[in-house]
């Protein structure tokens, strides 16, 4: 397993440079030789930035943390395609095995206008956290829970939603869609929390909430393509988009035709 | 002069933590708004914290140094968490979690701890599950369990391979919606670089804006911190990248105790060491040892054959061999030990001879491929991805890789340090794990301590502290703090050397694991004792960051953190040559019994060692905490 007498590749990495939000950008070559297939791509921009700190040039900066393809924070879009050319993982989870000697690799940052550039290939996507906030949880204070068995779950509900729960969060789907739609990502925490028993008091205001700010931070609408699902490093289903569909129609008409309980008041 | 008063209440075992609850102080509910409390992290343990403590009605500043919360570490635990639900009815109980967790922490951890985190485990699962978390369940809509390492009940709730992620995930959305509603206020990409002790009470931090390079002091009337381990200490490890000890360290030089630092967890099975340029090691999920036979082959000579070609007769399954009763499933640091021991023998697979076989030939002719894909499929992906190896037909290779530390700063039953106001949570502090961790217990710690310790034990600080009491932030402590944040800031740009952080990172992480890894002996550890500094010295004169500190340096960032984890491998290097004994992770080869198993030495060394810091250039302190038993009887860890 180790590089030894095994056959090494050398690339042209064709990376963007951009030194802040407002800045400029432009692809800049650089080489990277002898390389071990079994290297990952986020150790070859390791073996890179490490070759431009010692020549006095700044390295690229890349957004990375837990490099096992679950934390989602890398986010690259290697030769045209989110988190590269392989199905069903994240960046880091892509190794030099997947590239041939002599490939020209072009590296951007995910591209949408929901997720401005920060610096060279990392993204600022604090919009999938405000989309979060608008409702992607089920109340449940502290101390107050129930006995976890008190309220079976069937166990299809129950798979199907640890489907929808497994978004890693990365924002690759939007950077995969043309319209830079937000609905798969939407879609897998609406269906997580509205297929659950636990979901169901919230679940009107909950898609109708997130689809709010959704379209408030920028996103675009489906445009029923599914790059989304074929660029998700956890292959989210587009499934899931149906039900987002379905779930916002039924809250819209319920809001728009049934009347809302009168407030109670505060006590005497 | 420190004073370690564990405040451990009185009165039987089970009764000590409902007891305290009643006893300690509260804060009137129109008061709890004028308190701020920071929180400093926002994994397991701070989210489910910072989350807890703004429905009580604080107000709560969280501060996270990823771009979002949901990034933290925790996301990565694989296995799952343990709780004393005993739904299996297979005779569970608080007591045999408690008992089970002391036992595999090798009696080094505090007793009233471990029980209530036992009493709390089966809480944690109701609140995950109202929170929506997607365990798995039976046909019937139950709960499902499994057992995991070491256990012998099933007591193991899990989420498919990602238990962390949906822990996680669960005390996130409790975090979002208090952010919503303004009762959070977050801070992302801010990192803490100082701590603030205001008339001896922590009442502040220092943070550095991590794409602005803007430093920030923030007062509040107490300090949580729930930062995670300091593994990456040895550079090559499960951690994230990111995963650091700077938060802690800077608190520890402010004056919070070290407790145990020497404590860390090698896990056995993780995908091997493969090149120079690696950064990372990946940790496949001991559920995997609930069915796959771990072997090395019994000749020499056959080390080097493809596993195949080696017949049954002539593979020794050594964890059986040696363990028979828990075979395979004996725990990690005992199974990790084992591996290294082939190895050293020379009977290690692989071109580097540093990995074991992990078999599933056997489970695969009882269960099926498509059995055993089912239960462990998205392992035996990640295996593939990462070694272009089908472990469906040829055996996987593993080896121990350091996984979690058991020491972190000292803290008292209700999770204050020895620094009044400063609390700590989570893998940050050290507890409840003792010399070693079992499995599907981090999560448990992690979300006891946030969701229903800290939430009753901060009130009996606070109610100390008059409302509106906290300073602000321009007293000349927060000044000078900010003054120490930009000095460290100013010198590491400002050296310019010929070395990258990278190189000395790894260098300081050859010599932990050489010295201060699976193994450690006197002469090693003294050899470290002198390399270190040597190391820091040679970092302090001959770094490069390049780049600026107004921008989004990663440079910057790593350069600080690993400044911190060459004074901190130096501390933890101290620790294990101090403790004259072996006990769970801390293996001293010089005590050990004639089949190579832990001599613990209860008479000299059944305490906390917490050390104290004394400034620069001068030999830390340690202090003692002994730990008293009242109820378990302590006794030699057997396996077999």
């Amino acid at each position: 397993m180790t590089a030894g007498a095994a056959p090494t590749l050398s690339v042209t990495l064709r990376v963007w440079r951009q030194a802040g939000p407002g800045a400029p950008g432009r692809f800049v070559d650089y080489p990277a030789r002898d390389l071990s297939p079994h290297m990952s791509f986020l150790e070859m921009l390791d073996v890179v930035n490490d070759g431009l700190t010692l020549r006095g040039e700044e390295p690229i900066a890349f957004a990375h943390d837990c490099r096992e393809g679950i934390c989602g924070t890398c986010s690259l879009v290697i030769n045209g395609k989110p988190h590269g050319p392989n199905r069903g993982v994240a960046s880091c989870q892509t190794y030099l095995r997947s590239f041939r000697d002599g490939d020209v690799i072009v590296v951007e940052p995910f591209r949408a206008r929901p997720f401005p550039v920060v610096k060279d290939l990392v993204t600022d996507r604090a919009a999938f956290d405000r989309i979060q906030q608008a409702g992607g949880f089920i109340t449940a204070r502290t101390g107050s829970a129930p006995e976890a068995n008190a309220l079976p779950v069937p166990k299809a509900d129950a798979d199907l939603a640890m489907d929808a729960a497994q978004c890693i969060g990365c924002g690759a789907c939007v950077a995969a869609c043309k319209n830079a739609s937000a609905m798969l990502f939407v879609a897998a925490k609406v269906s997580h929390l509205g297929l659950l028993p636990q979901g169901q008091a919230e679940r009107d205001r909950r898609v109708l909430a997130m689809v709010e700010t959704m379209d408030g931070q920028g996103f675009g609408g489906c445009v029923n393509q599914y790059e989304c699902s074929a660029a998700c490093p956890k292959l989210i289903s587009h499934d899931f988009i149906a039900r987002l569909n379905r779930d916002y129609r039924q809250a819209v008409l319920r809001a728009a035709f049934q009347p809302a309980a009168s407030e109670a008041s505060g006590g005497a | 002069m420190v004073q370690l008063d564990a405040k451990t209440p009185a009165g039987p075992l089970p009764e000590k933590w409902r007891r305290h609850k009643t006893q300690i102080r509260l804060v009137n509910p129109a008061n709890k708004r004028k308190y701020e409390i920071i929180v400093v992290g926002a994994g397991r343990a701070g989210a489910s914290a910072a989350s807890s403590l703004a429905e009580l009605g604080y107000k709560v500043k969280c501060f996270v140094f990823h771009d979002s919360p949901r990034r933290a570490h925790s996301i990565a635990a694989q296995g799952g968490i343990n709780a004393a639900k005993n739904y299996q009815n297979d005779g569970d109980s608080v007591y045999r979690l408690f008992y089970d967790t002391i036992k595999g922490g090798d009696y080094r951890s505090r007793e009233a701890n471990v029980h209530r985190l036992a009493e709390v485990s089966v809480d944690i699962i109701d609140q995950c599950v109202a929170q929506g978390v997607p365990f798995a369940r039976e046909y019937g809509g139950l709960l499902a369990n499994r057992s995991f390492g070491g256990a012998q009940v099933s007591r193991t709730f899990y989420a498919r391979g990602q238990t962390g992620q949906q822990l996680l995930l669960g005390a996130y959305s409790a975090l979002s919606r208090q952010v919503a509603a303004g009762a959070v206020q977050l801070f992302t990409e801010a990192e803490m670089l100082d701590l603030v002790v205001s008339g001896g009470h922590a009442k502040g931090i220092v943070v550095r804006h991590l794409v602005t390079g803007e430093i920030v002091r923030h007062a509040g009337d107490a300090v949580v911190l729930a930062t995670g381990g300091y593994g990456n200490v040895f550079d090559l490890t499960t951690y994230a990248r990111g995963s650091n000890a700077t938060a802690i360290w800077r608190a520890y030089r402010r004056g919070a105790c070290f407790a145990n630092p020497c404590y860390t967890q090698i896990h056995p099975t993780c995908i091997p060491v493969s090149g120079d340029y690696q950064s990372k090691l990946t940790l496949m999920s001991e559920s995997l040892r609930n069915d796959g036979r771990i072997w090395v082959p019994k000749k020499k000579e056959d080390a080097r054959k493809a596993p195949a070609d080696i017949p049954e007769a002539d593979r020794d399954y050594f964890l059986e061999r040696i363990y028979p009763s828990f075979g395979n499933l004996c725990p990690r640091d005992v199974a990790s030990r084992a591996a290294k021991r082939m190895c050293d023998e020379g009977r290690g697979v692989g071109e580097t001879g540093l990995s074991v076989y992990l078999d599933f030939a056997d489970a695969i002719r009882r269960l099926g491929e498509a059995g055993v894909r089912e239960r462990y499929g998205n392992l035996f992906d990640i295996y593939h991805e990462i070694t272009a190896e089908n472990a469906y037909r040829t055996p996987m290779r593993i080896y121990p890789a350091v996984h979690y530390t058991m020491g972190g700063l000292w803290v008292d039953y209700n999770l204050m340090s020895n620094l009044p106001g400063l609390f700590v949570l989570g893998e940050a502090n050290f507890a409840d794990q003792g010399a070693n961790r079992l499995g599907a217990s981090a999560l448990m710690q992690g979300l006891a301590d946030g969701y229903f310790v800290i939430p009753y034990t901060i009130g009996d600080y606070l109610a100390t502290q008059a409302p509106g009491s906290r300073p602000a932030p321009d007293g000349p402590e927060f000044r000078q703090a900010e003054e120490n944040v930009r000095a460290v800031t100013a010198r590491l740009l400002a050296l310019k050397g010929r070395e990258t952080v990278g190189h000395f990172h790894r260098r300081l992480g050859r010599i932990m694991w050489q010295h201060c890894g699976m193994a450690r002996n006197r002469a090693g550890l003294e050899q470290a004792l002198r390399e270190i500094p040597a190391l820091r010295e040679e970092f302090w004169q001959n770094l490069n960051v390049p780049g600026s500190g107004d921008t989004l340096n990663q440079s910057l960032e790593r350069a600080g953190r690993v400044a911190d984890f060459l004074e901190l491998g130096e501390l933890m290097c101290r620790d294990a040559l101090a403790r004259e004994e072996s006990c769970g992770g801390h293996f001293r080869e010089e005590h050990q019994y004639p089949d190579g198993e832990c001599k613990r030495d209860d008479v000299n060394f059944a305490h906390v060692a917490a050390w104290e810091h004394r400034g620069e250039g001068q030999a830390p302190l340690r202090h003692v905490e002994p730990l008293v038993y009242e109820s378990v009887k302590m006794s030699v860890r057997n396996y077999k």
